[in-house]
């Protein structure tokens, strides 16, 4: 493979592979998308591993060293109970990775769903069903989260629920336009001449051709849904303490930045931003990759 | 673009009446399965009416009227919204020119990649970094938006600068990308072609012609952004300490307030609806092809 330069003529290459390993080498050539995943892997590698490779357990306390500054013992320093920040900050990805995806699949299978039944049926069915969308799109999420934890209570699965269903409008918009395209073409109107059912059409005939752009509008709402995550467990909504999470130890420790304690806050933050820009990276390289 | 215009403007005034009626709902919905309502719409027929005349109810914690409340926390977000306004949307559609003048330029991958990084980023992710960076280290402004009794405007300036920042670089991504792709679109077209064949000077060409047509959807942008800024405001009144409709509306949440809680959902999808009139109002003001009298 080495030996074809990528300048070559398109054709041959288009020959020798498949669409999806076109895709494939199209990322492995984009920096973006390499760094990305660097970063987001990293980050799941600590959630599955962290806690074999943590100098200290990040839930036991140390009243005595309690915000230690950082050090040659304590390398992000300790927080107002003693817990050494590194080790919080490696663990603390594990919660946030879990549920931002979970949402993030949630809102892809009902955002598509709901995307193909607009796009093939439209008419009453599109108008009704794509308002009540629009209505759901106009409030913010934290509005939203605000409302349904006061209903259902704190929990993981209420934000998993809140954040999957808050953004499968949007998927839904994405995929319904792309549907509108697909079912002009000949092989929908193929299908419904040998009068297959509305949903094997849709899901089995036109689900497979509308995948790219679901792929690439999952990508960028992970990265939207690790932001929410965050900002909730910041706002004490989600993720419970003791989780060293990273949103709720900058919400238990940002009332003493004013002491000058900055290390307890500081590597959280850091942490937050690069696996958001990393899930960002990731999601601008699929983009790149599936529309050449 | 005549059809375009068409088509945009009632779709946003569509999405303007609907923008308040679904918070409603969703607060409904939310008294319904709490059974603090029997007969539905005669309970939201009676709130209403009592918004209307100016009676939010009476709230569950400070056992007083809702609204002075609402009215003082309403004021004070809108002061930080200005702040933020006021400096975000000169600077972010600057931005966006410059980047488009210098396309594919490093100064324009600077400012595309910066925005885009920031504008990605959680408001709290951002507001602890810069509280840091200027309130901690540098000591520059002050770390919480409670400014002293009494504090004359430029104190409250001062206080705010801060609290505004974070809003100010998510705005700035999502302002700064409309306004560079106006830009390229617009300096693309035949109209500016024509401008600079027929010996105008440049800078002629891109303030008559260029900036007109640039900017029409970047306003749209602005207005529709003013939605994700009602979710900012929750987050950012609450990293710092500011008595605004956001945490109005937060600490409402926590306390199980319901009508603090519904006044102040429902006020701010007053002022989403209010903010996107007066938007579709300026759009059709700037571009003479959706007004219904010509007046050139």
């Amino acid at each position: 493979m080495s030996a074809v330069p990528t300048t070559s003529s398109p054709q041959d290459n288009m020959r020798r592979r498949s669409p999806m390993a076109e895709v494939f080498f199209s990322l492995m050539r984009s920096r973006t998308f390499l760094v990305g995943l660097a970063i987001v892997l990293f980050w799941v590698a600590c959630a599955l591993f962290g806690e074999h490779f943590t100098p200290y357990d990040p839930l036991a306390d140390d009243i005595i060293n309690a915000l230690a500054p950082p050090s040659s013992e304590h390398w992000f320093g300790t927080d107002q109970i003693g817990r050494d920040v590194f080790s919080r900050v490696i663990v603390g990805s594990r919660d946030i990775l879990t549920v931002a995806p979970l949402a993030t699949l949630l809102a892809t299978v009902a955002g598509t769903a709901l995307g193909l039944l607009t796009g093939y049926f439209r008419g009453i069915v599109d108008d009704v069903v794509s308002r009540i969308l629009e209505a759901f799109m106009a409030i913010p999420v934290v509005i939203v989260a605000l409302l349904a934890i006061v209903a259902l209570g704190t929990s993981k699965a209420t934000v998993i629920v809140v954040i999957g269903l808050s953004f499968a409008p949007i998927i839904a918009r994405t995929v319904r336009s792309a549907v509108l395209a697909e079912r002009e073409l000949d092989y929908v109107a193929a299908a419904q001449l040998r009068h297959e059912s509305a949903l094997h059409t849709m899901f089995v005939e036109i689900l497979p051709n509308v995948i790219p752009p679901i792929l690439v509008e999952t990508t960028v709402r992970l990265g939207y849904a690790i932001f929410a995550v965050a900002t909730l467990s910041f706002m004490g909504f989600g993720i419970q303490p003791p989780s060293p999470d990273w949103g709720l130890s900058i919400s238990s420790n940002y009332g003493m930045i004013g002491g000058g304690f900055w290390w307890t806050v500081l590597f959280d933050a850091l942490a937050i931003a690069s696996l958001v820009i990393g899930v960002n990276l990731v999601a601008d390289g699929v983009h790149g990759a599936l529309n050449d | 673009m005549v059809f375009l215009g068409g088509q945009v403007l009632p779709g946003n005034v569509g999405r303007a009446i609907l923008g308040p009626f679904a918070d409603q709902r969703a607060v409904d919905a939310l008294n319904h399965t709490l059974g603090v309502d029997r007969p539905l719409l005669t309970q939201y027929a009676t709130w209403i009416w009592n918004f209307i005349r100016g009676d939010m109810g009476t709230s569950y914690i400070f056992r007083s009227p809702v609204a002075p409340f609402v009215i003082d926390a309403l004021g004070n977000s809108m002061k930080l919204a200005a702040v933020a306004f006021v400096l975000v949307v000169p600077i972010g559609i600057l931005g966006g020119v410059v980047a488009a003048l210098n396309l594919n330029r490093p100064l324009d991958r600077i400012i595309s990649l910066g925005g885009l990084s920031v504008t990605v980023l959680p408001e709290f992710v951002t507001g602890i970094i810069l509280i840091l960076i200027f309130g901690v280290w540098l000591r520059w402004l002050p770390i919480s938006a409670a400014w002293p009794k009494n504090a004359g405007f430029v104190t409250q300036l001062y206080y705010l600068i801060l609290p505004s920042l974070p809003l100010f670089l998510v705005l700035f991504g999502y302002i700064a990308r409309m306004a560079r792709s106006g830009m390229i679109e617009a300096l693309d077209s035949d109209y500016t072609r024509t401008a600079v064949l027929k010996g105008l000077p440049w800078r002629t060409v891109i303030w008559r012609h260029v900036l007109r047509n640039a900017l029409l959807p970047t306003i749209t942008v602005i207005a529709t952004q003013t939605g994700y800024l009602i979710g900012g405001l929750v987050v950012i009144e609450t990293l710092f300490r500011y008595q605004g409709i956001g945490s109005l509306i937060f600490t409402a949440a926590r306390g199980k307030d319901f009508p603090m809680l519904e006044s102040g959902i429902l006020t701010i999808g007053i002022v989403y609806a209010v903010a996107t009139l007066i938007a579709d109002f300026l759009y059709s003001v700037l571009n003479p092809r959706i007004r219904l009298g010509s007046d050139q």
